[in-house]
């Protein structure tokens, strides 16, 4: 069946204006957060429901199409690339908060539903929901799902995947099957967390179960500004030494603060080679205690000046300069690279100074803006497209970073997911058999290789081909001790 | 020579899982052994032993030739302070990893168990409440497929999503998905204070202590026939904190602070040779389950703050073990959770569902058939006969 086959037969199965082929629509899909990358679906479906959701997936895997599931299209590694061939699926219209039990710590909400929101409504009963990514406003639920998302707070309260409970999957075949469920520790292999940060490759979430999180009693946020970020660095390590688990720990260099000053005027202090933001919540008693720690622990480091923000405002004026920081650094360059890469936190001073040699030695400027808490760096790395060969540079630069990142033992990507950008460096971090044991949990999934082609993994081996099976006699038989059997 | 001639042994009276006698023994020192191994045993069935603290629990092997024992490949192989991390080798005894210098792996497990064992059972204790199970203390892991091919997951860094995090798959896999050789975990700081708040009062009483702001790291609840219930509350931190909200929650429960836990505290509530399940529940059924825990004359403990629980009964009158397992399976498939049978008295397995219904069940047949496509691995001992 060919795609115009596939369109009438899912206009049939859902409203017509569910499904869409006319070339001006399709382009509002093409790419998402990462939008040097752009491919035009050869259809867009909205579905309304899960099981509308199984009955595209289930005519995809009937023709042999491939799919690909987009929630918000916020991703910054280009997961929810479109395949030319394929069928975008957009949960969008999935929007539904199924139910909102703070009695029993849980909510079940549609994919489509907005990470934000369902804090919002979590609110009044004195909940929220942990995992806070920048982009917390508009991007989807299911999309945190798919990208194990993480945000300033995981420091202390974990990823997607230590609050997802539950899932409805519909697997590649089309199937719905349930994973986990409200109660913890449903028996069975945990499928749950295997399909946490799976970006789409096995299969779509149709339903989510949360963990909702008791609101803090009181939140304390400190500013401490240092003349560089060498101090700032010793100053977290000093902090983390102390027993103390913050909330959050979030670090900018000198470039990023100017960028957000620029852009938002924060008023961070003059002259501050690094800031660090520290957020402590929990029981007035504990955190009262523990911030007179990590105050003196930033003076102690060097900090030239702390604030303590007195209220709410206060509050949201610190944290407006770092969650501005991304877009800010458009006022000061016009084009940058979002880098994501993840070194253990004690190298940190380390890893900044070499990006900083990598990056002077290209002729390139990188802004520093990042989770050092738990050692998740985002360089922003400038660079002005009408420069011939600066892009080139840039891209030299941030792929240093990653093999940085490799050398000292961390990771490609903390939060923003491998996608198409990453693929090429998973070799890299994985050996031959490491890659290859991935594909095993995405043949048993996905054996047709439907959902998402092409992401995450650079060469995916085909599913049935099984790698190093030894043939012939067995050794024991060989070495004559095989009679005992 | 082949690496299993150097190093398997002919099995001894005490090699026997669940009844069954296996033909051989084998303990390699490292992953590269523990891999060649593998690779020279691929005719054989396996199961794997650490502390063997557990290894009774479960249904026998369909087959049993050989025995790997982890207990050479232990030691601590980094323990990076700063960065709030250990790597250790599977077979090292927990003992070790709860006394690290100013840090611990928030595990309750017991100190003969292994770091393989505790990551492979996925059972947990009272503080899980704060800290989560091993699933979520494992951040990277090293296994040797059934096939015999060494692989690594995640890595050295909390934050990490590059590719598929397989350290969950292997966590409470039992064994059946191959041999884990080295594991990384997480650590937390030992709290710089503890106190124990105990009182006697109905399970409905947790609602309370959840509503109220004291961030407990364990909530834990003993319940039997014949006795009133118990609450017993973990509060962890500065000592001010401590101090503070443990009286705090003292006035809620009426009850008293103590330094010391009660002497149920972390105990499984069946006799060796008894009957126990592992009953879980949204957390507004915790009382449901716990009532018809004690209906059924059974007693009930666990994490009420989290709705995992164990159900003891004694060893006698393996006749009505069917009956109090579809009771307790009942009681359970209400409170949106499962009643699994941990262990039961000699005799009675056979014919008896340990799980219940399994979502996924179907997907994860096609997991085992991918890893260990001749089912060598752990046959029959886990979920749907997997
Ligand atoms: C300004 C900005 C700030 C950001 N900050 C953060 C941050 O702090 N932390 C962080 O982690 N990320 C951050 N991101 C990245 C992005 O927001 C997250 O990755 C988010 O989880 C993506 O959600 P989405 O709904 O937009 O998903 P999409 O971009 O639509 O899709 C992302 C991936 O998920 C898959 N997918 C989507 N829905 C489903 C589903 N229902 N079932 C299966 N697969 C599905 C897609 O196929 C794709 O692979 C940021 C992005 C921006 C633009
Ligand atoms: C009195 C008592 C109290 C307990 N309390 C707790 C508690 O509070 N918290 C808690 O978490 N647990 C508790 N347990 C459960 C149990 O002891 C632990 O889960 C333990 O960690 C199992 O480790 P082990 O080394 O003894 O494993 P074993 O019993 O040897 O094996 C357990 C399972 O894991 C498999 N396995 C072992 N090593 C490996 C490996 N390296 N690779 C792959 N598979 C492997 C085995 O095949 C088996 O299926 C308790 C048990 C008892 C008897």
């Amino acid at each position: 069946m060919g795609i115009d086959a596939l369109a009438v037969r899912l206009r049939a199965e859902m409203g017509p204006n569910q499904v869409l082929t006319d070339r001006q629509q399709l382009r509002t899909y093409e790419c998402d957060g990462l939008a040097h990358y752009r491919v035009i679906p050869a259809l867009v479906a909205l579905p309304h429901t899960a099981a509308e959701v199984a009955a595209v997936v289930r005519a995809c895997a009937g023709a042999g199409v491939p799919f690909v599931a987009r929630g918000s299209g916020t991703g910054l590694s280009g997961g929810a690339l479109p395949h030319a061939e394929g069928v975008l699926i957009v949960t969008s219209q999935l929007r539904e908060i199924l139910s909102l039990r703070p009695e029993d710590e849980r909510a079940v909400v549609q994919p489509g539903v907005i990470n934000l929101q369902v804090s919002t409504v979590s609110k009044e009963h004195g909940y929220y929901y942990a995992p806070d990514p920048s982009s917390q406003q508009i991007c989807s639920i299911g999309g945190n799902v798919a990208e194990n998302a993480g945000g300033a707070h995981c420091l202390k309260y974990g990823f997607t995947t230590n609050h997802v409970t539950g899932l409805e999957v519909v697997t590649p075949d089309g199937d719905r099957v349930r994973l986990g469920g409200a109660a913890p520790d449903t028996p069975g292999y945990d499928l749950l967390g295997a399909f946490v940060g799976s970006e789409g490759t096995l299969g779509v979430a149709t339903e989510v179960t949360v963990r909702l999180t008791r609101l803090p009693e009181t939140v304390r946020t400190l500013l401490a500004a240092f003349h560089g970020t060498d101090q700032a660095g010793a100053a977290t390590s000093a902090i983390i030494a102390a027993g103390v688990v913050p909330a959050a720990i979030e670090m900018m260099d000198a470039l990023s603060i100017e960028a957000a000053e620029a852009a938002v005027h924060c008023g961070y202090p003059a002259g501050a080679g690094a800031v660090l933001i520290v957020e402590l919540d929990g029981p007035s008693a504990e955190v009262a205690a523990q911030f007179d720690e990590v105050t003196r622990l930033c003076d102690a480091n060097g900090a030239f000046e702390t604030r303590v923000a007195a209220d709410d405002d206060e509050r949201q004026l610190i944290w407006r300069g770092r969650k501005s920081a991304f877009a800010a650094v458009g006022r000061i360059s016009p084009d940058y690279i979002v880098q994501d890469g993840v070194i253990p936190r004690t190298a940190l001073p380390e890893v900044l100074r070499r990006i900083d040699e990598v990056a002077s030695s290209h002729g390139v400027r990188v802004a520093n803006v990042f989770h050092a808490g738990d050692g998740n760096l985002h360089p922003l790395v400038l660079f002005d497209a009408r420069v011939p060969g600066e892009e080139g540079r840039a891209e030299t630069v941030s792929g240093a970073i990653i093999d940085l990142c490799i050398e000292y033992g961390g990771s490609i990507t903390g939060e923003h997911g491998v996608g198409v950008e990453k693929a090429h460096y998973m070799p890299r971090m994985f050996t031959d058999t490491d890659l290859d044991t991935m594909q095993l949990v995405r043949c048993a999934f996905d054996p047709g290789g439907l959902a998402n082609p092409g992401k995450i993994f650079p060469t995916p081996r085909l599913c049935g081909e099984r790698p190093g099976r030894r043939t012939g006699p067995h050794p024991l038989q060989e070495s004559g001790v095989a009679e005992i059997f | 020579m082949s690496v299993l001639d150097d190093l398997a042994v002919k099995a001894g009276d005490d090699d026997v899982v669940c009844g069954v006698p296996a033909r051989f023994v084998a303990a390699p020192a490292s992953t590269e052994e523990a891999a060649a191994l593998i690779a020279a045993a691929r005719d054989l069935t396996v199961v794997i032993r650490g502390g063997g603290t557990k290894i009774q629990q479960g249904p026998p092997p369909r087959d049993l030739d050989l025995i790997i024992d982890t207990r050479r490949l232990a030691g601590v192989v980094e323990h990076a302070a700063g960065d709030l991390i250990t790597v250790v080798r599977a077979g090292t005894p927990m003992a070790e990893l709860h006394a690290l210098p100013g840090q611990q792996l928030a595990l309750d497990a017991p100190p003969t168990a292994t770091a393989g064992g505790a990551v492979s059972a996925n059972a947990s204790g009272p503080r899980r409440l704060r800290y989560g199970t091993a699933r979520d203390l494992l951040i990277g892991v090293t296994v040797v497929r059934p096939d015999g091919r060494i692989a690594r997951a995640g890595g050295k860094v909390v934050k990490n999503v590059a590719g598929y995090d397989l350290g969950k798959l292997y966590t409470g896999a039992q064994g059946t998905l191959g041999l884990i050789t080295e594991c990384v975990f997480r650590l937390h700081p030992v709290p710089l204070d503890t106190a124990f708040v105990r009182a006697t009062a109905p399970p409905t009483a947790v609602a309370r202590i959840l509503a109220a702001q004291l961030a407990p790291s364990a909530v834990e609840i003993d319940a039997g026939p014949g006795a009133p219930p118990e609450i017993a509350v973990l509060v962890e931190g500065t000592e001010e904190g401590v101090r503070d909200r443990a009286a705090a929650l003292a006035r809620l429960l009426d009850g008293e602070v103590t330094d010391l836990p009660p002497s149920w505290w972390d105990t499984p509530p069946w006799p060796p040779g008894g009957l126990g399940v592992k009953l879980t529940g949204v957390l507004s059924a915790v009382p449901a389950l716990v009532k018809a825990v004690i209906a059924a004359g059974g007693t009930i403990r666990g994490s009420a703050a989290t709705g995992v629980l164990h159900a003891g009964f004694p060893s006698g009158a393996p006749a009505g073990i069917p009956g109090v397992v579809g009771a307790l399976r009942a009681a359970a498939t209400r409170a949106e959770g499962h009643a699994v049978v941990l262990t039961a008295p000699d005799g009675t397995l056979d014919g008896l569902d340990m799980w219940g219904p399994v979502p996924g069940l179907e997907l994860m047949r096609r997991v085992k058939d991918q890893f260990d496509p001749d089912h060598r691995f752990a046959p029959g001992r886990f979920v749907g006969g997997i």
